[in-house]
């Protein structure tokens, strides 16, 4: 009787998801790829939003002494930008490509606990309302993005912006947590039958390891946060030098955080390439274990080299050294990945659609920014160009020509199976030149103004020759690259009404998602094809030559010899 | 056996969630260590701690993980009245261990000693004040289990797993609790 009572209610409210309509169907939605599409585009408006922060800087720096804006506000923007595009775009619109893709690349009706997975958007969006409510309360933060005490202490910075910042982070990283948890204990307990750890797609691989990796960081921001809220509200002394407490041990904490995270960020883009670009070289992934593992080894290591963000304080030749040489050490597997993914293209046929154009350029551009990176580890060069625009050049580099272009691509290959169109070729091609184009105009010459000492989070510059020039082209280029946002959004408008009706499976993939219709159903599979492969389309559409029965005859053969 | 912790997703969700907690925790206790002795003002500080009295409540809380595993059993082996009382006590001692943390501040207030005072006291009331914080969440999670149990459940299998992984986090504040009651008041006072 009394299970009933438990039982009822939760399968009524099953069968009437997706048949609620409008605003209060999506409101009200547990359904994965609803709460998926949610992340995906509230993520969208943050990034115009974070965009339009970036267009008023660069216009305030297009010439010297500029009076655009105001010195704090200056201050303001540049905080949001960072914030808003690293807690409120990057992460959030990953957990929405994983929470939409992992249950179909897995062969599972929804992820393990769909309704965690809605409290997990909505306590994203209200912690991101909240960040931007502090403008309303005249007082945004302003003390950059990674709050650096004793700048983000109260005498410095006496309004509440700080404490919007820091109980806003703590809030939007509950929601991050949640979708963590989510995501592992979907991977662990919702497999379709054969699908071992072997078989998975590498962009669950990857939301996985990077799932353990958000467990292993957050924790760092949440203590950093509560320690700088306890000094601030609570007049504590953690950071306050006064009382004996120390600023670079919130330093300390943050970058344990803030290391990881810059993996966080990255990890779930490297899967979608993994995805993607075997699809369009027509070629099996070049070391699918190789790819896999050097992921674990790059979220064991991320947590090794925080204090690479801290050569300038001071820790002394020992700490310094060690600390380089573990950073560098990441480069190891992550120029490992860049090798599989050009081994992949490496004699396939390559079908140059969009989707592969932007593959392409986050394999160029992310070099690039992997390149510069290493530079960061040799302490010198670090003293040298320590906050200047060399390191806004090279964190753009991998986090817009890494994760945003790799994101990019990923929405050019998974926008037909979330709408059941294709998104427009032609426009999308005038997307990613506009985009790469923009993109390098805007941060490569960033590189030289950095390496001639122009300082970043400084509202105005005097009127020295090269500075001018550089930072005008660096002007234009964001604009160039505003105009390509704005392809992307029409893209987008135009392609969901009246784009090219795509089919199940336009690209002739090979993970489970193509198996279904597009927009998948509600229960998302009627039937699962048999899994005994990591690509069992493949197997499905060849029956002379799957994969399985291949790596067997492999071994055979090896055993005779 | 409750042994298997990665046999349902309830336990795979509070596993990975309280390995996560458990790193904030590391956090906080680290900034004690790391500023015990650097606290500026008052001599000797931790002379305000009472570790006999504080070790009292302690024990209850210690104790409410042998209960709460006695619920677990007596759910495993459908005894729903067992279960209800033992639960129950696990509730009394839980709250006691929070009644012996608000005497123990309000003691500490009554002597002005405030997160304010000095560093020692900010990571003293930031770390044990979190773990209270904690154990409190744990009283309203074992107040819905209570009225769970009234209403029926328990009886099939995922739902055993269910209660176990909120148990789970029952014994994760309490373990918790012996690393900061050694660490802030055995090592921190000797």
């Amino acid at each position: 009787m009394s299970e009933v009572r438990v039982a009822l209610p939760t399968i009524r409210k099953l069968e009437e998801i997706g048949k609620r309509t409008g605003i209060f169907g999506w409101v009200s939605s547990v359904d994965h790829k609803q709460v998926g599409i949610l992340y995906i585009l509230t993520a969208l408006g943050w990034f115009c939003i974070g965009g339009i922060e970036a267009a008023l800087m660069r216009t305030q720096l297009i010439v010297p002494e500029n009076r655009f804006l105001e010195p704090y506000t200056y201050n303001e923007i540049f905080t949001m930008h960072g914030t808003t595009m690293i807690f409120l775009v990057i992460v959030p619109v990953l957990l929405g490509f994983s929470v939409y893709m992992v249950p179909l690349m897995i062969g599972a009706r929804d992820v393990a606990f769909p309704r965690l997975n809605a409290f997990g958007y909505w306590i994203y969006s209200f912690g991101a309302l909240l960040l931007y409510f502090s403008f309303f309360a005249h007082d945004a933060p302003a003390a950059g993005w990674f709050a650096y005490t004793p700048l983000s202490e109260k005498p410095y910075s006496n309004l509440q912006g700080m404490d919007f910042w820091a109980i806003c982070l703590v809030i939007i990283g509950i929601g991050t947590t949640a979708t963590a948890l989510n995501i592992i204990a979907t991977v662990a307990t919702l497999r379709v039958k054969g699908m071992s750890i072997r078989h998975l797609p590498l962009f669950v691989w990857m939301t996985l390891v990077n799932s353990f990796v958000i467990l292993g960081a957050m924790p760092a921001l949440n203590a950093a946060c509560i320690m700088l809220l306890v000094d601030r509200q609570l007049y504590g002394h953690f950071f306050n030098a006064n009382g004996g407490g120390s600023p670079v041990f919130y330093q300390h904490v943050f970058w344990n955080f803030g290391h990881p995270e810059v993996y966080l960020m990255i990890i779930p883009a490297w899967g979608m390439i993994s995805e993607l670009i075997p699809v369009f070289s027509r070629k099996v992934i070049y070391g699918y274990a190789v790819v896999a593992t050097s992921t674990v080894a790059i979220a064991l290591l991320s947590f090794s080299v925080w204090a690479h963000h801290m050569f300038a304080v001071g820790l002394g030749h020992t700490l310094d050294s060690i600390f380089a040489a573990a950073s560098m050490l990441i480069a190891v597997p992550t120029g490992v990945k860049i090798f599989n993914w050009i081994a992949t293209m490496w004699g396939g046929s390559i079908r140059f659609t969009t989707s592969m154009w932007f593959a392409i350029g986050f394999l160029l551009m992310f070099t690039i920014g992997g390149l510069s990176g290493v530079t960061f580890a040799v302490v010198p060069i670090d003293w040298q160009v320590t906050d200047t625009y060399y390191v806004v050049a090279h964190f753009h580099y991998v986090l817009f020509g890494g994760t945003a272009l790799a994101v990019l691509a990923g929405a050019y290959y998974w926008f037909p199976k979330i709408t059941g169109r294709m998104l427009s070729e032609p426009l999308g091609k005038w997307h990613f030149w506009l985009t790469l184009l923009g993109f390098n105009l805007t941060f490569m010459v960033q590189h030289s103004l950095g390496i001639l000492g122009m300082p970043r989070r400084v509202y105005t510059y005097p009127n020295i020759p090269e500075w001018n020039e550089l930072n005008l082209i660096s002007t234009i280029g964001t604009y160039i690259l505003g105009i390509s946002v704005l392809i992307f959004l029409w893209n987008i408008i135009y392609s969901a009404r009246r784009g090219k009706i795509a089919g199940n499976d336009p690209w002739d993939g090979w993970t489970l998602e193509w198996a279904t219709t597009s927009p998948p159903p509600v229960h998302n599979f009627d039937d699962v094809p048999p899994v005994k492969s990591a690509r069992p389309l493949w197997d499905l559409k060849h029956p002379e030559d799957p994969d399985w029965l291949r790596k067997s005859k492999k071994a055979r053969a090896k055993k005779g010899r | 056996m409750a042994l298997n912790l990665f046999s349902n997703k309830s336990k795979i969700l509070m596993s990975a969630f309280v390995g996560s907690d458990a790193v904030f925790f590391a956090f906080l206790i680290t900034s004690f260590v790391f500023y015990h002795g650097s606290s500026k003002g008052r001599p000797n500080p931790w002379r305000d701690l009472d570790p006999a009295t504080t070790g009292m409540y302690s024990v209850a809380l210690w104790a409410s993980s042998g209960t709460m595993w006695l619920s677990e059993q007596a759910l495993r082996r459908k005894n729903p009245r067992r279960v209800r009382r033992w639960l129950e006590l696990t509730f009394v001692l839980g709250a006691l261990f929070i009644l012996g943390q608000c005497l123990e501040f309000k003691g500490l207030f009554s002597k002005s000693i405030y997160p304010r005072t000095d560093l020692f006291a900010t990571t003293f009331f930031t770390t044990t004040g979190f773990h209270g914080l904690h154990v409190l969440i744990g009283l309203v999670m074992l107040l819905i289990l209570r009225g769970l149990i009234a209403g029926g459940f328990g009886r099939e299998d995922y739902q055993i797993e269910g209660y176990e992984a909120a148990a789970y986090y029952w014994h994760f504040v309490d373990i918790v609790w012996v690393a900061i009651f050694f660490i802030l008041y055995i090592w921190g006072t000797r």
